[in-house]
């Protein structure tokens, strides 16, 4: 059971009576993904594409920007990031707009492990959390005993939550099973020494996984692992968030919840950069899981151009002019 | 799918926090959601499943302007000659707006001497438009399909008004399914020779070139007004024809606002003529000597009855008339996407459409499944305001409409199927009804039989592809039908056996003017669009 309070025990991974012996072997995790039900991708980008025409104005726009910015893991993941970026970073995560305290502050600052501990060391007391990638991000081409090692460090280092990436070749060559132990390996290695442990994000990399079958297996593979949110995208690959990608995550986490009662959170990250797409993504989230996922425990936003966009807009919407790129800051 | 257990306070900390945020929410719409501290942290286990409550993000009205409309006059007469002319008789009918009930205007009841007037002017256009090259009644028909584009806005929002059905719909699909029927026939205009119904040959020895028939009588129905109008006029005027055209009683402004396009678009006098009234009118036209075909969209009643008046004419027929679409769902399905099917195919336009899913055939090992699927789904359709941009379901279109759909729904009910609907408020004033499905419908129940014409659903059962077939063949009507199934092998068994016009295949309602439609049996006969759309407007 996913939680986000740090004295919590860690959840047991009992994945219930509607899941029992699904990972028995190789041969039975297959036959579970194989028998959900299939997708039809026309149907599918229909559906988004209609929901993306829905109308959000004044009072449900400032509802949203708020909501989106509180939902948001600020993200920087570039070989040249530095402390110093990653501090810079963090300000505004706490306060995202110098010049408007009623602007929320970011749901968590997202970075590499090395730098998790600067990140800590800034948020300390804000209540924001600190969220590392791990595994050998972003390929996640590496030894189960790296990827552990990986997570463990930024653990250690002080991450509230680990975003890992999946063995997409192991996946799409079929060998299910090596990506669900690996799943449970990682979340073992999230326990920290007084018996917490960090919070597990499971990317997919959908863009790598080419069939929305795909994305729907991966998804309830990664949920019965004992994932707390299942994620899109890196953000490396040419193709990261899409709506009808997030559509079918929406629809695994409801129906994982209808079939074992656990709740488990959704991050569509990558390519999300104006105020316009984030509504589209929470009412994708309103009208297909409803209250009960619009929060940011259990909906995210993996950016980082996103934020400004939504400042601008929120001045817009407060002071009625439209500002401008020089007024809201760079990072 | 099984429900989520039901256990410890988790379940009411859930309650009172969502609540809390809530009013949180709605004391100050522009701050911070009160969730932000991650206060919700242990909302799982026991919470109820779907979409629930839905009072965090509610939708403030976004309503399209009523003015976009343009101006819509206290009263209208007929188009004839390519002139708005007074009525000639006393007679006027008004057309209200079924959200409110309101009347928008009056408009005339066409008498048997505005019919005659009408069909003379078309047969006086008919030889200097028939003669017309090809590419110039092209030209024609490309100008009208772009000033369709440049005033979709206005055409959307007046067929909102005066039809009730939502404005999303107007704007993305009638709108532009409109524009793409004139270019679609415009295309064809110049090339009928090609169209595969003989031509004559090079030296001129032998064969003949498709002619067009003459004067074409078309009456058209109020569900979807300007498409309709697309549809019996684009294929009529490519192929060299003149028309008179009745709209529906209760839609007659989209037809009138077309007239101005005809204007616009400098069409020579007479092509186009629009007379409008009531039954009594389409009769008085339908019947008319001077007609040299007839095209009827509507009830099977209305169908049968004209096809008995010209039994024996040399009048040239068609007919699109009632359906009772059977919407297969194999439990192979995409569950997820069959179910946005059924919600298209039943409740797109109210469930108005003579091509609705109005019988869905699920598979009875995912019948509790699919069910719980499509309640929650129906659960989040918006029933409101048609102008207001996130309405999903409109207004009935008339008084008489509701009546008819209210008591088919209680025939339902009486006969012992089981009636549901999600709750939701729906306005006082106008023509409402709530998105309804009936389950334990058995194939006896007039509801299972009658074409409804609203957004009420019949749900049976089946077992093998065999019993499925039948069941869905078991109907007088042939209209349409859609399979729902995973496995390829699966739809085309099944498309091959049903004797509809329309089989769509893991999606329904779907139009396109390249594509055929119409009838089977009590369905009517003729096809409209696409190449054999030609054959109804050509001598061949």
């Amino acid at each position: 059971m996913p939680s986000t309070s740090p004295a919590a025990p860690p959840p047991a991974l009992q994945p219930g009576p509607a899941l029992a012996g699904i990972s028995a072997s190789d041969a039975a995790l297959r036959r579970f993904l194989h028998g959900l039900p299939g997708v039809d991708a026309v149907g599918l980008q229909a559906r988004t594409a209609a929901l993306g025409t829905r109308s959000i104005k004044t009072t449900a726009k400032a509802y949203a920007i708020d909501l989106a910015i509180s939902m948001i893991d600020l993200t920087t993941l570039e070989g040249a990031d530095t402390p110093g970026k990653v501090l810079s970073l963090c300000t505004k995560a706490r306060r995202p707009d110098p010049g408007d305290p009623s602007v929320p502050s970011t749901a968590a600052v997202c970075v590499y492990p090395d730098l998790a501990a600067t990140a800590r060391a800034a948020l300390t007391g804000s209540g924001i959390k600190v969220a590392a990638v791990a595994t050998a991000f972003p390929s996640g081409r590496a030894g189960l005993p790296v990827k552990l090692a990986d997570t463990a460090e930024a653990v250690a280092a002080g991450a509230d939550e680990i975003d890992m990436v999946i063995d997409r070749g192991a996946f799409l060559s079929g060998r299910y099973l090596e990506v669900f132990e690996t799943i449970q390996a990682v979340r073992a290695a999230c326990t920290r020494p007084d018996g917490t442990a960090a919070h597990l994000k499971v990317i997919f990399e959908t863009g790598e996984l080419g069939t929305y079958d795909n994305v729907r297996r991966a998804s309830w593979l990664a949920m019965a692992a004992g994932a707390d949110f299942i994620k899109t995208s890196t953000g490396k690959v040419g193709v990261n968030a899409t709506l009808p990608v997030t559509m079918v995550l929406l629809e695994a986490v409801r129906d994982f919840r209808a079939a074992t009662g656990v709740q488990i959170g959704v991050k569509p990250a990558g390519g999300i950069r104006t105020t316009k797409d984030a509504m589209k993504y929470l009412v994708l989230v309103n009208e297909t899981l409803g209250d009960d996922w619009l929060s940011p425990d259990w909906f995210r936003f993996g950016a980082s151009s996103l934020l400004n966009d939504l400042l601008m807009q929120r001045q817009k919407l407060t002071t009625g002019r439209y500002s401008g790129p020089d007024y809201v800051t760079v990072d | 799918m099984t429900p989520p257990p039901t256990s410890s306070s988790a379940k009411s900390t859930a309650k009172s926090t969502a609540k809390n945020a809530a009013k949180a929410a709605r004391a100050e719409a522009t701050t911070a959601p009160a969730s932000t501290a991650g206060a919700t942290a242990t909302v799982t286990a026991g919470a109820p499943a779907g979409p629930v409550g839905r009072k965090l993000f509610g939708y403030a009205p976004a309503p399209e302007s009523r003015a976009a409309a343009g101006e819509i006059a206290s009263r209208y007469g007929h188009y004839i000659n390519g002139e708005h002319i007074e009525g000639s008789g006393q007679e006027t009918l008004t057309t209200v707006d079924p959200a409110t009930g309101l009347p928008l205007a009056e408009f005339a009841q066409g008498t048997a001497k505005d019919v005659d007037r009408a069909v003379r002017a078309a047969r006086d256009a008919f030889p200097g438009w028939a003669a017309l090259p090809g590419a110039e009644r092209g030209k024609y028909l490309f100008r009208i399909a772009r000033i369709i584009q440049e005033r979709s806005r206005e055409l959307a929002v007046l067929e909102s008004i005066d039809n009730g059905k939502p404005i999303r719909e107007t704007r993305d699909v009638d709108l532009p399914l409109v524009a793409a029927h004139f270019f679609y026939y415009a295309g064809w205009a110049d090339k009928l020779e090609y169209a595969g119904f003989g031509r004559r040959t090079a030296d001129g020895a032998s064969g003949a070139n498709p002619r067009p028939l003459g004067v074409a009588a078309q009456v058209i129905p109020w569900n979807f007004p300007l498409l309709m109008l697309a549809w019996k006029i684009a294929p009529a005027l490519a192929t060299g024809n003149t028309v008179v055209l009745k709209p529906a009683e209760t839609t007659p402004l989209t037809a009138l606002r077309f007239a101005e396009i005809c204007r616009q678009a400098g069409l020579p006098r007479g092509v186009v003529n629009i007379v409008t009234g009531d039954g009594r009118t389409g009769a008085a036209l339908t019947g008319h000597p001077g007609v040299d075909k007839v095209a009827f969209t509507g009830s099977t009643e209305v169908g049968r009855a004209i096809a008995r008046g010209l039994a024996g004419s040399r009048t040239k027929l068609s007919l699109e008339l009632g359906g009772k679409a059977a919407n297969i769902v194999y439990d192979d399905a995409p569950i997820d996407q069959a179910v946005e099917g059924i919600v298209d195919g039943i409740f797109f336009n109210q469930g108005q459409v003579c091509c609705a899913g109005s019988r869905l055939l699920v598979q009875e090992s995912v019948h509790d499944q699919v069910m719980e699927a499509l309640k929650r789904r129906m659960a989040t359709l918006r029933v409101g305001d048609p102008l207001d941009k996130n309405t999903d379901v409109g207004a009935i279109n008339s008084a008489a409409q509701l009546a008819r759909i209210t008591e088919l729904a209680e025939a339902g009910e009486a006969e012992g199927a089981e009636r549901w609907s999600p709750e939701c408020e729906l306005p006082t004033s106008g023509y409402w009804f709530a998105p309804t499905v009936f389950t334990g419908v058995s194939a006896t129940h007039r509801i299972a039989r009658e074409e409804i014409f609203g957004p009420v659903l019949s749900v049976l059962t089946f077992r093998t592809p065999e019993e499925a077939v039948a069941k869905a063949n078991n109907t007088p009507y042939g209209l349409s039908a859609g399979v729902w199934s995973e496995k390829g092998s699966r739809i085309l068994w099944t498309a091959a056996r049903l004797r509809a016009g329309v089989v769509w295949s893991n999606t329904f309602n779907k139009f396109d003017p390249t594509s055929p439609f119409g009838g089977y049996k009590e369905s009517g006969y003729g096809r409209e669009g696409g190449r054999h759309g030609l054959e109804a407007y050509l001598d061949v």
